[in-house]
């Protein structure tokens, strides 16, 4: 069996595998492709829209999706110094106790404190929505098949139902959700909130920026998981190359003698 | 006291006491290794180095790891988000899982189609079968831990299983959740023998090397090794070998982990579980999809898990199976026609077996269990009867020339000559 022909036999089941999974995880609806900044090998996020995107999740999403797993200071990756960190953070109410009367109190955040929860509990977080929960967006990206492109579209997705549809009260129709009833409203509007670096806040811009925003959130890693793949895959390619002269010349005199 | 082996005086004194470095010596060294092997040969030491990456990547997790339905999945993020590097260390481990899969099911097809299996090395393949189903066991409870909503339900289902025993299955499957339904003491068991497991493999393949050793590796033409002449000692020709395997291996391995690292995962397992939220489709890890595919294409429960259970099952017999007395493949074109059929219809159940239970996928099935059972229980049987196998070379260093042979080895031995 020469070399090349295994290569070729381990990529075919390699690649059935791979292929096998793709499908298994496939949903029926296809969401447009967004060419993504972090989405090839080399990809980084894109720090000016993350940054517009936290503007939107903080003015738009976090009245009822909490970022449990986020930290304020967590936000120092995309971009901002120390001192906007403890402005932001303290942008918000924190419930901290019990202290020592026994009580709990409020303060204002500091970057070492997780995101504020819109809920002080889950069942708050159903009960004020109508029995549906907002799910916590900590990772919303990594937890749905296709996640970028699957939450652009859908943020994208609210149109006119059908005629025959009928639209059951506290839900809405969404054509890129499964079911195509939701029971979030539509969360984006042509200028729904201003930008602080003064882009045009169209809800595709909002959408894109969200999105970035909460990719980074789901994969923190990613930016210093892709630069490092690279520096230790191209180190395998070479280390695979020596290892096959090796080889080869090691087995030299074993092969001439046949 | 017979001429000091080794120029170390200090490791000769130790040598004299323990003989550890004659041991050492004698099975890495000098270890006799038939010199024809190919590139297949090359994924048993794989699967080696991939358990023992498990092993280091899993000990250091569990450090940081909190078994506790209430933390199970936070400290994991945790891991991922605030450990230095736990990002690089869970996702070698998760990626990990599939890889050591790949390489143990090609190992296991090798073994197949060379009749490595075979007298006298049927023990060696009985530990080998043995070692698959600690890894499946392994495997399923690792998969449980981050306390995702495939964990749990993955679980649910798999646990679920052993209620089809009759009489005592509902008792035995509350006896395995320690409660009455999964929940922590179930987290907490699989995570003590998530743990555990992994050095009851070490065990095992240590006697597995211990019954290669006793006759060395099968090869590729699967006739003995008829003396020197046949044989390269294993240090340096595959010492070297397995290193540049290691390292394609590794390339392939990294890019995964560092490019496309939940690939081969299920989204659903980065949703927190909710024991009231069931999963629309519930798909177990893609190394399972097979034996999936077979436990749902038996209408009954009780006869999914015996046939899933069978399947493995019969591999333990395999060896009393295939009377054949030739090893290899290359000599038995029957066997060698069957042998991609086999290989075909395990990729055709491992598809189905992600596919939803409905419609044609239930026939299909159905067929292809059938077939998987059908070859080992009746073509292998029968195959001797009815297969004229092609004449055997004298030995591995002379192979004997006929008109099926190379052009090319036919024009070389002649230039030889």
């Amino acid at each position: 069996m020469r070399f090349s022909k295994l290569v070729i036999y381990f990529f075919i089941l390699l690649n059935f595998f791979l292929g096998k999974i793709a499908l298994s995880a496939g949903k029926v609806i296809e969401y447009p492709d967004k060419n993504w900044s972090f989405s090839n090998i080399f990809g980084t996020f894109d720090k000016a829209s993350a940054q517009r995107g936290f503007q939107v999740y903080k003015e738009v999403c976090a009245g009822c999706h909490g970022m449990r797993l986020i930290s304020y200071r967590n936000l120092a990756a995309l971009g901002y110094n120390q001192d906007e960190l403890k402005a932001i953070a303290s942008q918000f109410e924190i419930t901290d106790g019990p202290n020592d009367d026994g009580e709990f109190f409020t303060r204002p955040g500091r970057p070492s404190d997780r995101f504020a929860s819109p809920y002080p509990n889950k069942k708050a977080a159903i009960a004020a929505n109508g029995g549906a929960y907002p799910p916590d967006l900590s990772l919303i990206i990594k937890a749905r098949p296709n996640g970028a492109n699957y939450l652009h579209a859908l943020l994208s997705g609210y149109v006119e139902p059908p005629k025959n549809m009928k639209v059951p009260e506290g839900m809405y129709y969404n054509k890129f959700y499964s079911g195509n009833l939701i029971a979030m409203p539509q969360p984006l509007y042509e200028d729904g909130i201003e930008y602080l670096d003064g882009t045009k806040a169209s809800p595709d811009q909002m959408a894109t920026d969200v999105t970035t925003f909460l990719a980074w959130a789901s994969e923190p890693e990613l930016e210093e998981r892709k630069q490092l793949g690279i520096t230790v895959v191209l180190f395998l390619i070479v280390f695979s190359i020596l290892s096959y002269f090796s080889m080869r010349q090691i087995w030299a005199p074993i092969k001439n003698k046949n | 006291m017979s001429k000091p082996k080794f120029k170390n005086p200090v490791v000769n004194w130790i040598d004299y006491r323990l003989p550890i470095f004659t041991f050492m010596n004698h099975e890495l060294n000098e270890y006799p290794t038939p010199k024809n092997l190919n590139y297949f040969w090359n994924f048993g030491s794989l699967a080696g180095i991939t358990l023992v990456i498990m092993i280091v990547t899993g000990i250091v997790l569990s450090m940081n790891y909190t078994a506790h339905i209430d933390y199970a999945f936070d400290s994991v993020e945790r891991i991922m988000r605030d450990v230095n590097h736990g990002w690089l260390l869970r996702y070698i481990h998760m990626n990990g899982a599939s890889f050591f899969f790949i390489v143990v099911y090609i190992h296991i097809f090798r073994g197949l189609y060379y009749g490595s299996y075979k007298a006298p090395r049927e023990i060696l393949w009985i530990l080998g079968v043995l070692i698959l189903l600690l890894m499946m066991a392994t495997a399923f409870m690792g998969y449980v831990l981050p306390w995702g909503q495939m964990s749990f339900w993955g679980a649910t289902v798999i646990t679920n299983l052993f209620s089809a025993i009759p009489f005592i299955g509902e008792s035995i499957v509350t006896w395995l959740w320690g409660g009455f339904s999964v929940d922590n003491p179930t987290l907490n068991r699989f995570f003590s023998l998530h743990f555990v497991l992994p050095f009851v493999i070490v065990g095992v393949v240590i006697l597995h090397l211990v019954a290669l050793h006793r006759f060395g590796s099968n090869n590729p033409i699967g006739i003995d090794v008829k003396g020197k002449q046949d044989t390269v000692p294993f240090h340096p020709y595959y010492t070297i070998k397995d290193l540049f395997g290691l390292s394609v291996f590794a390339t392939i391995f990294a890019a995964a982990v560092f490019f496309f690292p939940n690939f081969m995962g299920h989204p659903d397992n980065y949703i927190p579980a909710n024991p009231m939220v069931t999963p629309a489709h519930i798909v177990p890890e893609w190394y399972f999809l097979p034996f999936y595919a077979i436990l749902r294409a038996i209408p009954d429960k009780l006869g999914g898990v015996l046939f899933m259970f069978g399947a493995i099952m019969v591999l333990f017999v395999l060896p009393w199976l295939d009377k054949s007395s030739v090893r290899s493949s290359q000599f038995r074109p029957l066997y060698k026609l069957f042998f991609w059929f086999l290989v075909i219809d395990c990729i055709a159940l491992g598809y189905l077996g992600a596919m939803p239970a409905e419609g044609i996928y239930v026939v299909l099935s159905r067929l292809a269990t059938a077939y998987y059972f059908f070859h080992f229980l009746i073509i292998l049987p029968l195959l001797p009867k009815i297969e004229s196998t092609r004449p055997l070379p004298v030995s591995i260093s002379t192979p004997i020339i006929t008109a099926s042979s190379n052009a090319s080895t036919v024009m070389a031995m002649r230039e030889k000559k």
